[in-house]
């Protein structure tokens, strides 16, 4: 009796919880609407969703499908092609840039796209002054002088340089989501203090493009809705819902439902573990970051050729990209990514221990020790492991120093590393964004300080190859600049205290049924209004 | 001698409630400050220069000192803590550096996603853990009690990360039985914005109050997991803390004298044991709530829960100090909360205490 009673409450309580339990009935679930594509994806690092302040992928995505440029990269070819401007030209003087904008195009709002609306953004752009503005201030574009330099005739808009740059520097530049073209009159009119619409940009969009942002909730997802009329056509899916996803595992299981159409963020892990799974595929393209080793020529035993050519041939690129890196890069010996004007993407060097010996004996060098420093993350430490691995084979020691990232920047940026492992990631689509950083060096003296050039971090004097790729970004001819380019990547690959290793990938999983999802590639951000389901 | 006469003790209760009432008060507010001042060191000895965190990398020398003179860096701390405090008790949590939104706004939109799992995730935990644990109580040694034991352990040393993830694979994944991650199905999120006033923030409020029931019924499915998770581990809490407590009280003298008297078992444990158990028993259950409430990171990051403690904890990632110590001080005032709510029904609940 007693023992009846009290099972009979405790069954209550579990009859009650398994109701709770039990309450979600299947009919509820929804699949993907069909004309909605869903992308699950880390969308935390935005920081604004204005064109003149976005620098971090996810931004720069959204901006890609709502802004457009005066110049475009075709999102199939990856090609230049006109954008906003129909034509261009250059005068003889080399700093005097004509655009001759399209006719007929209109934003969202329906405003039409005019030359003073172009102007008013570049000049906008400079004068915010935000993260991405140093791509616009490469041309000499300063709050002060813009509006003298970037103004509007009729139909035509005049950019006026400092220099008399490479054109496609230029037009390489403003393919940048910084040189997006905004609606003039809507974002003036959401001036807060001064601002110049910059508060409600964050939370809004005004362009061009073939999508609208209909909301955003940051670190949840956002909502993109097509509008008729797109100069590129009509997208084909009319809205685009990306949530924020941040678990790669979380994200597989999801492409896997058919809860989401597109999941981004997955590990090579998670890519493997779906192989076989018919109603799922994965893309593969390249991302723009390169994974290099750097040697601090600080220590004299770097400066030593023979020796710098030892570890070059020490290196198991293939081997690491295969099974360490399982997808996620791709063997790249090159300052430059794929993708980029006049990159190289052959492969020179292989692992050959002998060689590698060889040449050790040669350099005189006995029984060198590298300290390489190396950010505590698994990948990371796996391919550090290889090269202490290779390295010793061909009798150089390596002591790993394993450090937070933030700490290994700190010692790499004051040039106290012995040898580091590092990546790098290009900050605009022109070739002259690594050139600059990997061959330049105009003081290597440590009260120069020029931490932004990582040829000065590594105490690296690149002698000629400052002057040469100097010379490359003002070269008008574009055949011969892709040239220069082929030739400073060379020189530096054979002479310089860097190994180019990789260059990232990137595996994009889509249900089967999506088709033409375009990431970007190395130069470019994801466009979505091509991509059909 | 009435000089030195102490005055009477008041006899009315309510006077004494008062007084304690006072204390409570008193003593909790200097717990807050404690709370601030630990949270204002904090901000100032951690690594992180709130000035560059502001104007990033690139700011010259003049727009630093600009910046160090607009947010008082250069007067003296006592000053400076000053200010803090008035600007807390002002609901002023300060600007966080990587959205520049005001913290405050910020945590209103993410504390209540928490607010409902941890709520929903403890009424589980209450309604099956303490029977359960009365149960194992009454018949200690019995297999209920072993299995309880057994699975009170798995509660405890089972990693979260991974039984959410297996719990997603078997139950969204294999058996389609629950919604997956996020609050919603991407069909019903979508429409969330622009069909449901966010009234609360709570989805499940928000969506019944809107009489918007589908969707209810579909936040419920996504709902369910990582509340039965959440739940799941504190009822293995609570469970062993009930059985305890009840073995403790069933011991008792007045348990035999009650039962001598040949009161009804049930009544014996659910009326006269439970009435002592459940003393110390309010105190564990607003634990582990308030435990659910500073925002179970590792569930809410597998599960998409736009919560607290995945907000502090991003904020964390990106050095964004004055979010991490807003979050701090929102989860450290709900302990303090919890902690009131409980002394009340603490006083409610034993007769003593009053």
């Amino acid at each position: 009796m007693k023992l009846d009673t009290m099972l009979r409450r405790a069954g209550v309580a579990s009859a009650l919880a398994a109701l709770l339990l039990g309450a979600a009935p299947a009919a509820l679930f929804a699949e993907t609407p069909a004309d909605t594509l869903v992308v699950a994806s880390a969308i935390d690092d935005i920081v604004s969703l204005d064109p003149a302040e976005a620098y971090e992928f996810s931004g720069l995505d959204m901006i890609n499908n709502t802004y457009d440029g005066l110049v475009e990269i075709n999102p199939t070819t990856l090609e230049l092609e006109p954008g906003l401007a129909e034509s261009w030209s250059v005068a003889d003087d080399g700093v005097t840039y004509t655009f001759k904008m399209k006719k007929g195009l209109t934003f969202a709002s329906g405003n039409p796209v005019t030359a003073e609306a172009a102007a008013w953004s570049l000049q906008r752009a400079v004068k915010l002054n935000k993260t991405p503005a140093f791509i616009l201030n490469q041309f000499g574009w300063t709050a002060e002088n813009v509006d003298q330099m970037i103004m509007a005739h009729g139909d035509d808009l005049m950019l006026v340089v400092s220099k008399p740059f490479a054109p496609t520097f230029l037009y390489n530049c403003l393919t940048a989501g910084v040189a997006s073209i905004v609606d003039a009159e809507t974002v003036k009119a959401h001036d807060v203090g001064g601002d110049m619409g910059n508060e409600w940009l964050k939370n809004n969009s005004a362009g061009t493009g073939a999508y609208v942002l209909k909301s955003f909730k940051p670190n949840e997802g956002m909502i993109l809705e097509a509008r008729p009329g797109y100069w590129r056509g009509d997208a084909k899916i009319k809205n685009v819902f990306i949530q924020h996803i941040p678990e790669a595992a979380t994200e597989r299981l999801q492409l896997e439902k058919g809860d989401v159409d597109v999941a981004r963020s997955l590990t090579p892990t998670d890519v493997e573990g779906m192989a076989g799974n018919p109603d799922v595929k994965i893309q593969n393209d390249v991302g723009g970051q390169v994974y290099y080793l750097a040697f601090n020529q600080k220590n004299e035993n770097y400066k030593n050729a023979k020796f710098l050519d030892a570890m070059r041939w020490a290196v198991d690129y293939q081997g690491m990209a295969d099974t360490i890196m399982k997808g996620a890069v791709i063997p790249h010996q090159a300052f430059l990514p794929k993708g980029y004007l006049g990159a190289l993407d052959d492969l020179p060097y292989s692992l050959d221990i002998e060689k590698a010996k060889a040449l050790l004996a040669e350099s005189g060098i006995k029984d060198p020790k590298v300290v390489l420093s190396v950010r505590n993350s698994a990948d990371r430490m796996d391919v550090a492991q290889s090269i202490q691995n290779t390295f010793g084979q061909v009798g150089i020691t390596v002591e790993l120093k394993v450090g937070e990232g933030a700490e290994g920047l700190k010692e790499y940026r004051a040039r106290l590393h012995d040898a580091t492992l590092q990546t790098w990631g290009p900050d605009y689509p022109d070739p002259n964004t690594n050139s600059s950083t990997f061959a330049e060096n105009p003081d290597n003296s440590d009260e120069a300080n020029n931490t932004g050039y990582l040829a000065w971090r590594n105490a690296y004097d690149p002698g000629e190859l400052t002057a040469e790729s100097q010379a490359a970004v003002m070269e008008r001819d574009p055949e011969k600049r892709k040239a220069m380019y082929a030739d400073l990547q060379i020189k530096h690959r054979e002479t310089s205290p860097f190994i180019l290793m990789f260059q990232q990938a990137r595996q994009t999983g889509l249900r089967s049924n999506v088709e033409n999802f375009y990431t970007g590639g190395a130069v470019d951000a994801a466009a979505y209004w091509l991509a059909t389901k | 001698m009435a000089a030195t006469e102490a005055s009477p003790p008041p006899r009315h209760g309510l006077i004494r409630l008062l007084r304690q009432s006072g204390s409570t008060a008193l003593s909790l507010a200097i717990t807050f400050l404690g709370l601030l001042a630990v949270t204002f060191v904090i901000a100032r000895i951690v690594p992180v220069d709130p000035v560059t965190a502001i104007l990033g990398e690139r700011a010259t020398a003049a727009q630093i000192a600009e910046a160090r003179a607009r947010l008082g860096l250069d007067d003296p701390l006592w000053q400076q803590f000053g200010i803090y405090v008035w600007d807390v008790l002002h609901g002023d949590l300060g600007q966080s550096i990587r959205t520049r939104e005001p913290i405050l706004s910020e945590i209103f939109r993410y504390f209540p996603a928490t607010l409902e799992l941890a709520t929903i995730a403890t009424i589980l935990g209450v309604l099956i853990g303490v029977p359960a644990g009365v149960l194992a109580a009454t018949r200690p040694g019995s297999w209920p009690d072993q299995l309880l034991r057994l699975v009170g352990l798995m509660g405890y040393s089972m990693p979260v990360f991974w039984l959410g993830l297996m719990g997603l694979l078997l139950f969204y994944g294999e058996l389609g039985w629950v919604g997956g991650p996020g609050r919603l199905d991407s069909a019903y999120d979508m429409m969330l914005d622009f069909k449901v006033p966010a009234l609360t923030h709570m989805i499940l409020v928000d969506t019944a109050m809107a009489g918007e029931w589908e969707m209810f019924g579909n936040a419920i499915s996504h709902i369910i997991l990582p509340a039965s998770l959440l739940g799941y581990l504190s009822m293995a809490y609570i469970s062993r803390m009930t059985r305890s407590f009840m073995m403790n009280e069933l011991g008792q003298e007045y348990i035999t004298t009650a039962r001598v008297k040949g009161m009804p078992e049930a009544r014996v444990i659910w009326v006269h044991a439970m009435r002592n158990a459940a003393v110390p028993l309010i105190t564990v259950i607003a634990l582990s709530y308030a435990f659910l409430l500073e925002g179970a990171v590792l569930t809410e990051t597998i599960f998409a829960w736009p919560g607290l403690g995945r907000y502090i904890t991003d904020a964390l990632l990106v050095n964004d100090m004055p979010a991490v110590l807003g979050g701090t001080i929102v989860v450290g005032a709900v302990y303090i909360g919890l902690n009131i709510l409980s002394d009340l029904l603490y006083r409610l609940a034993d007769p003593r205490a009053r």
